[in-house]
């Protein structure tokens, strides 16, 4: 460097460094920020040796540490589920019909778990909302097919509904009565069915008396239902396939056979029981000595 | 002109500021004392606030997010509280650099109070400032080690208690102390006490103005803010030049008053020489002007030779006019309009602040399904509600609907409408309203509905506007 040289302007020092007759003062840097300088470059040669760094053709270089973003987002998954342990286990003993009230905040825990697990497993047929489809029940509402008490509902989710790999399941079989009935008689049997959430007295009519012979032994003669074999209530306002004639043409005739697996296999015990408290809140569950979410709409008579 | 070859990089040059006494250092004295005081002082302070919040009258709860301020409490939701506060901190500092130059600088900012807490110590531990030059060119002796250590030692008290305090700030501070004592406080604690400890050590004692000229962006972004008619601290060349040492001689009658004692150049922090004009290095702190003053009234002339001046008037002062009073260089429609800005940002914040409601309602409809039917007909919506209450006690909030009649309200798991929020905390509930059969909101597209949170004790009360889907016959 063949500095020294004074600005005459500036009484400034020169570097000695020049470019068409423009030469460069030295405004000198203070030291420690060189050294400073010097500093970062020890850290990074150190984080280098330590941390992940070097891109290879097939990963990279590990790092002495073999610290990975992949490895804490493992350590962090694995911190949450330890700490997850006692609840899973607490929910194993709790009694479901009254966790809301012995224990709110496993409650809270069972039904976040629940919604993951209804999210990943049901919503394919039940729906992310849990509203249903045709021939999948709504969840939502205050109508169950095998009974909507809690335990009723983590016994469906465990052994499935017409499983015929669990001895266990819910089990039933509307016949197709088109091989019993008549064209005319299944048409006023549509009609007759389609009047009975208005009201109609099921066993008036010529309708009545086919219903009572056919349909009374599961439905009821009241056609009510019964849930201990999963035969719906004819006189409310849902409907399962839907309710127009042709609809119910086709139910009647052939025998509708709804199915839904076990969960049993598939789900540990805790996890059956997260979602039996995940549906059994979302607006129907039912409870023996009050109805849980109920509003005024759900103690009402059914119409 | 010589040949050697200079260097690109330069040893900081130590500097040795002198003793000096006057109206600004007393005021630099008072300034220090409140600064440090409320730095220190405040977490410490008491208000209560009931059984269920902290007591501590300023607290960043970072982990519950929550803000403490005496009677204030700002929720994360809030935090435009605190952007508004930094709005007007910004102003502030506009208003005070446009009328008063690098004030801040000078007065306030934490490098110059912290700077001058080490010299005053440095003062004290090696004496003033030919004391300490001849210890700083003295060798290593027992002497030099011994007062160096002393220094070194109350240094970093210093710097201790100033990364002891910051952390008071975030948590309980006597439940902290005890912990932090008994060694079981937070790691993090301990992290953050050290590396507040280690910088004020090295800022306050070693940086210094290396801080101030190579670190911080102010001094650069003041440069733009500052204009002729600003007070900021100047040599009145005109009255010192020809400066010269006064002897009883014919020549000494044609020199200023300027005598080149180099008094206001033994004071200075920075290390600079006033008398070269303006300059990034200057932090206006003023300690030249007392430092002048003094010569000034022992050699029997006018104080302020250096002093607070506007630029503008340094023409007519040269030209042998007075200058134009400090009210008239601060009262400019610049400074005004600042100090409106400033107000009024401040007044509206404080407006917001009274006017908050201790309870909030925010409403979400379901959206899937938009409603549900039920056995009997009848047409269910479900609404999820997030209930904020921002009292120190438990509430219960009855919840009811307005407008629209005929619908019921109830709410998921619970026999009665009625939510209890505890204290000081946001609870959520899923509440459904179902229309009977046939009734208009059940048969129509979308009706509104108006739901009502009111605190069972007859309090606040809250209202959202939503709406009910219902199931249009086709």
């Amino acid at each position: 460097m063949s500095g020294g040289e004074r600005d005459e302007i500036t009484g400034t020092e020169t570097t000695g460094h020049e470019w068409d007759g423009i030469r460069e003062l030295n405004n000198p840097l203070p030291r420690w920020w060189l050294w400073t300088f010097y500093a970062t470059v020890v850290w990074g040669i150190g984080y280098i040796i330590l941390f992940p760094a070097w891109p290879l053709v097939s990963g990279a270089t590990t790092g002495v540490l073999g610290w990975s973003t992949r490895g804490a987002v493992a350590a962090q998954i694995g911190a949450v589920e330890a700490a997850q342990t006692e609840s899973w286990t607490g929910l194993l003993d709790a009694d479901l019909a009254a966790l809301r009230d012995d224990d709110p905040d496993l409650h809270r825990f069972a039904v976040q778990a629940g919604a993951a697990l209804f999210r990943t497993n049901c919503s394919q047929c039940h729906g992310a909302g849990a509203a249903g489809a045709v021939g999948y029940p709504n969840l939502l509402d205050d109508d169950w097919l095998w009974g909507g008490e809690i335990e009723e509902i983590a016994h469906t989710i465990r052994h499935g509904i017409r499983n015929e790999e669990d001895p266990e399941t819910r089990f039933s079989q509307m016949p197709g009565f088109g091989d019993f009935l008549g064209r005319d008689e299944i048409r006023s049997l549509v009609a007759h069915v389609r009047a009975l959430p208005e009201g109609v007295d099921p066993e008036a009519g010529e309708g009545g008396m086919l219903f009572a012979d056919n349909c009374a032994s599961c439905h009821g003669a009241d056609a009510r239902g019964d849930r201990a074999i999963g035969a719906p209530d004819l006189t409310d306002a849902i409907w399962l396939y839907g309710s127009d004639a042709e609809t119910l043409t086709r139910v009647i005739a052939k025998g509708p056979y709804g199915v839904m697996p076990g969960w049993g296999g598939r789900l540990d015990e805790a996890e059956l029981r997260a979602l039996a408290a995940y549906v059994h809140q979302l607006g129907g569950g039912e409870a023996d000595e009050r109805q849980l979410g109920a509003g005024p709409a759900l103690n009402a008579e059914p119409g | 002109m010589t040949s050697r070859p200079s260097s690109l990089y330069a040893a900081r040059v130590p500097i040795f500021p002198r003793r000096v006494s006057g109206f600004y250092r007393r005021l630099k004295w008072q300034i220090m004392a409140v600064t440090l005081g409320i730095y220190y002082l405040t977490p410490w302070l008491r208000w209560d606030r009931g059984p269920d919040l902290p007591d501590q009258a300023v607290l960043v709860d970072l982990a519950n997010r929550r803000f403490y301020f005496f009677m204030v409490e700002i929720w994360s939701h809030e935090f435009y509280f605190v952007a508004g506060l930094l709005v007007m901190a910004g102003i502030g500092l506009f208003l005070f650099t446009a009328a008063l130059g690098r004030v801040w600088c000078g007065y306030a900012c934490p490098q110059t109070v912290w700077t001058d807490l080490f010299i005053l110590v440095e003062r004290w531990i090696d004496g003033d400032r030919n004391a300490r030059l001849r210890l700083h060119a003295a060798p290593w002796s027992a002497r030099k080690w011994r007062l160096r250590l002393t220094k070194w030692t109350v240094w970093a008290l210093i710097g201790l208690m100033t990364g002891g305090a910051w952390v008071f700030y975030f948590t309980d501070a006597p439940t902290l102390a005890r912990d932090l004592a008994q060694f079981s406080a937070p790691p993090v604690a301990y992290a953050t006490i050290l590396v507040l400890t280690a910088t004020t050590f090295v800022f306050g004692g070693f940086m210094r103005e290396q801080v101030c000229i190579y670190m911080c962006p102010w001094p650069r972004i003041q440069g733009a803010m500052m204009d002729e008619g600003t007070l900021t601290v100047a040599y009145r060349d005109w009255r010192g030049e020809p400066r010269g040492k006064h002897r009883k001689t014919a020549a000494a009658e044609s020199l200023g008053d300027c005598i080149d004692c180099s008094a206001c150049v033994n004071v200075c922090p920075m290390g600079i020489d006033i008398r070269d004009g303006q300059q990034m290095a200057c932090i206006t702190c003023a300690l030249c002007i007392d430092a002048c003053d003094e010569v000034m009234a022992r050699t029997g002339r006018d104080r302020g030779l250096i002093d607070y001046l506007a630029l503008s008037d340094a023409p007519r002062e040269a030209a042998g006019a007075a200058p134009r009073p400090a009210r008239q260089h601060v009262l400019r429609p610049r400074n005004i309009l600042y100090a409106a800005l400033w107000a009024g940002i401040g007044v509206a914040l404080v407006a917001m602040l009274f006017m908050r409601a201790d309870l909030e309602l925010t409403v979400a409809p379901e959206r899937n399904p938009l409603f549900v039917t039920l056995s009997d007909g009848s047409i269910r919506n479900a609404y999820d509600l997030r209930l904020r209450n921002k009292t120190g006690t438990p509430v219960d909030f009855a919840l009811s609907l307005g407008g629209e009649t005929g619908l019921a309200l109830s709410v998921e798991g619970a026999a009665q409408p009625v939510v209890t929020v505890p204290a000081d905390t946001q609870a959520l509930a899923r509440i459904y309203v179902t229309a009977p059969p046939g009734s208009a909101p059940a048969t129509h597209h979308r009706s509104a509905l108006r739901i009502w949170a009111e605190a069972a004790d007859g309090g606040a009360r809250a209202s959202v506007d939503t709406s009910f889907n219902g199931k249009e016959k086709s």
